[in-house]
């Protein structure tokens, strides 16, 4: 299945409107019906908005997994999008907790970051994300080389592991839902390692392809994986990317 | 022991004005159809069919902060019984069976019995419209109707060695659909120092708004300690044991450095999930206001702990 240039912006659309649809559900309903929201509308919000970047971060992750199972490389094309939005929902997560639980007092703010240990968690994940979302551009990728930019963007790893531990560490008692987030991401870590490890023995077995040093399914993070020079300068995001199956791992 | 009034109560006729104009407002928010109003949760009538409260004096114990609404106090619960969301108990404490009914007081007394809830309904009632603070940094006003947890307790005649009193909560596996996970130890224990029990402020709840109580708020009888975090005031009651040594409650088993026994409300002892400085007080936005200690019931409670080192015994 490989769409045409405009059946992919068409549905970048799409995803797009469906990304913001909850937002937007959370700001209307704040302002106009409140109740619609239940009794403490604030906690809903900094609750949802939470629960969407997470879900925003399995997401971005689950696009090389799918992308390997299905052979639709265009999904790549999504990618970006996707970790843009888990961005965005931590930034508005964070101001949503920033304002109704602190009412922007910037030394409580600090005070509860350091006391708190899941604050302590969120917070290092938000702060983590921010160099990714910063190098998420064509011109960062080139300027940073696809591989560093390929390193880089494994921190995306350990910030969803954080966003685990966090949702984990603020549930009182009942860890039902931070477990099947817990579960579904720890699958989609098992397949890049698996992954990984099966490339690494066929390529040791065949001596086709060089192992990297750096092992962990290093395509999953980078839109353009082979000749990342070339690649990279015709524009991450365009042609380049639906034939990127072919990495170096 | 005298006890003074708290500073900001109105000694005039309580809530039920605004009480009553606040339940057409929760009526009509329920035609509305709002996520609030429409789970039609509110049966207020128990299972015998008992629904209004009568003979309900006043009490110069009640503050006169403007109650929060009915429809919030109703939908809006920690029952962990039910499920771990606050919108969990609304929906399933239906299933709850609240006759036949009794609570057993039994333990360190002369005159150990068996009330049914029929008689608890006898006891001289009164509304104590009091500030309710959970240790999640929310809060509420409720409009409560119960009578004195001392007076039940001197009807047993307590033994000089009752020195504690430990609350058991109903166990219905059948109707609770929350006991499956082990979520807590239950069934549900609470407890209470033997002169925290005895204060005129800790009451025996059997209804709210006028009406008796919602299932989900804890029906047929329930503890209410305005001075501690709700969680110490133990729902749905069966048993009452006086005891010597300190009960071991559910909380405190599940998390000893989170939940101490006394949980005071206090805003000088931090708890690592919340900040206890500051609450927002359901349905508001903003957390703008600053816990006080014993939730604001200092000047009839702080006596009790003259001496203690409250971030020790937090
Ligand atoms: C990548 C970053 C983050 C992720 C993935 C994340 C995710 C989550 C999730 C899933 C929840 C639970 C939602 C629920 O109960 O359904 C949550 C709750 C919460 N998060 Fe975050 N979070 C992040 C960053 C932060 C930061 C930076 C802060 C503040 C410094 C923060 C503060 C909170 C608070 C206060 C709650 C609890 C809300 C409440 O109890 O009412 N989070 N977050």
């Amino acid at each position: 299945m490989q769409p045409t240039q405009g059946q992919i912006g068409a549905l970048k659309a799409l995803v797009f409107v469906a990304a913001v649809v909850p937002f937007g559900h959370l700001a209307l309903s704040a302002i106009w019906f409140p109740d619609a929201l239940g009794a403490n509308p604030a906690e809903f919000i900094t609750r949802s908005l939470g629960d969407w970047c997470l879900r925003f971060l399995l997401a971005t992750l689950a696009v090389t997994p799918l992308r390997r199972a299905t052979g639709w490389n265009w999904l790549l094309r999504l990618r970006r999008m996707l970790g843009l939005f888990a961005f965005f929902y931590a930034v508005v997560h964070f101001t949503s907790y920033v304002a109704f639980d602190h009412l922007f007092v910037v030394v409580e703010i600090l005070k509860d970051i350091v006391k708190r240990p899941f604050i302590t968690v969120g917070f290092s994940a938000l702060l983590l994300l921010i160099p990714l979302a910063a190098t998420s551009t064509n011109a960062m990728v080139r300027r940073l080389g696809a591989h560093r930019w390929r390193a880089l963007h494994r921190l995306v790893y350990p910030i969803a592991m954080l966003g685990v531990l966090h949702f984990w560490w603020m549930v009182k008692r009942d860890v039902t839902e931070p477990a099947i987030y817990g579960v579904v991401l720890a699958l989609l870590l098992a397949h890049r390692l698996v992954h990984a490890w099966r490339e690494a023995r066929s390529g040791r077995a065949t001596g086709a392809h060089a192992v990297r040093p750096d092992g962990a399914g290093p395509e999953a993070q980078v839109p353009a994986p082979t000749q990342p020079a070339a690649r990279a300068a015709s524009g991450a995001d365009s042609a380049a990317l639906r034939s990127t199956d072919r990495s170096p791992a | 022991m005298l006890i003074k009034r708290p500073t900001d109560y109105l000694p005039s006729e309580i809530t039920s004005e605004t009480v009553y104009r606040r339940r057409r407002e929760f009526v009509k928010a329920a035609a509305a159809g709002t996520i609030l109003g429409a789970t039609g949760g509110t049966a207020r009538a128990d299972d015998s069919g008992l629904r209004q409260l009568a003979n309900v004096a006043a009490s110069p114990l009640s503050t006169f902060e403007k109650p929060t609404a009915d429809k919030y106090v109703t939908h809006y619960n920690n029952y962990y019984e039910f499920g771990t969301d606050k919108s969990d108990p609304v929906q399933h404490a239906g299933r709850l069976k609240t006759r036949p009914w009794t609570v057993a007081v039994e333990g360190e007394c002369r005159k150990p019995r068996t009330f049914a809830i029929e008689e608890l309904l006898k006891f001289p009632l009164q509304e104590r419209v009091y500030r309710l603070r959970c240790v999640e940094a929310w809060s509420m006003v409720v409009p409560w109707i119960g009578f004195e947890l001392g007076a039940l307790l001197r009807q047993v005649e307590p033994t000089g060695n009752a020195k504690f009193v430990e609350f058991t909560t109903a166990y219905q596996p059948d109707a609770m659909i929350g006991v499956r996970l082990p979520v807590l130890d239950w069934p549900y224990v609470e407890g209470l120092r033997m002169d925290e029990a005895m204060h005129p402020l800790a009451i025996l709840a059997v209804g709210l708004y006028g009406e008796v109580l919602p299932n989900q708020n804890g029906a047929p009888i329930r503890v209410v300690v305005p001075w501690k975090y709700g969680f110490k005031s133990a729902k749905s009651i069966v048993r009452i044991r006086l005891a010597g040594k300190q009960p071991s409650t559910a909380w405190e088993k599940a998390s000893p450095r989170e939940y101490g026994f006394y949980s005071n409300v206090n805003p000088n002892v931090d708890h690592p999930r919340w900040s206890q400085q500051r609450e927002r007080r359901i349905p508001e936005f903003f957390a703008r206001r600053d816990t006080v200690i014993f939730n604001g019931y200092g000047d009839q409670v702080a006596q009790l702990y003259a001496g203690m080192d409250l971030k020790k015994y937090f």
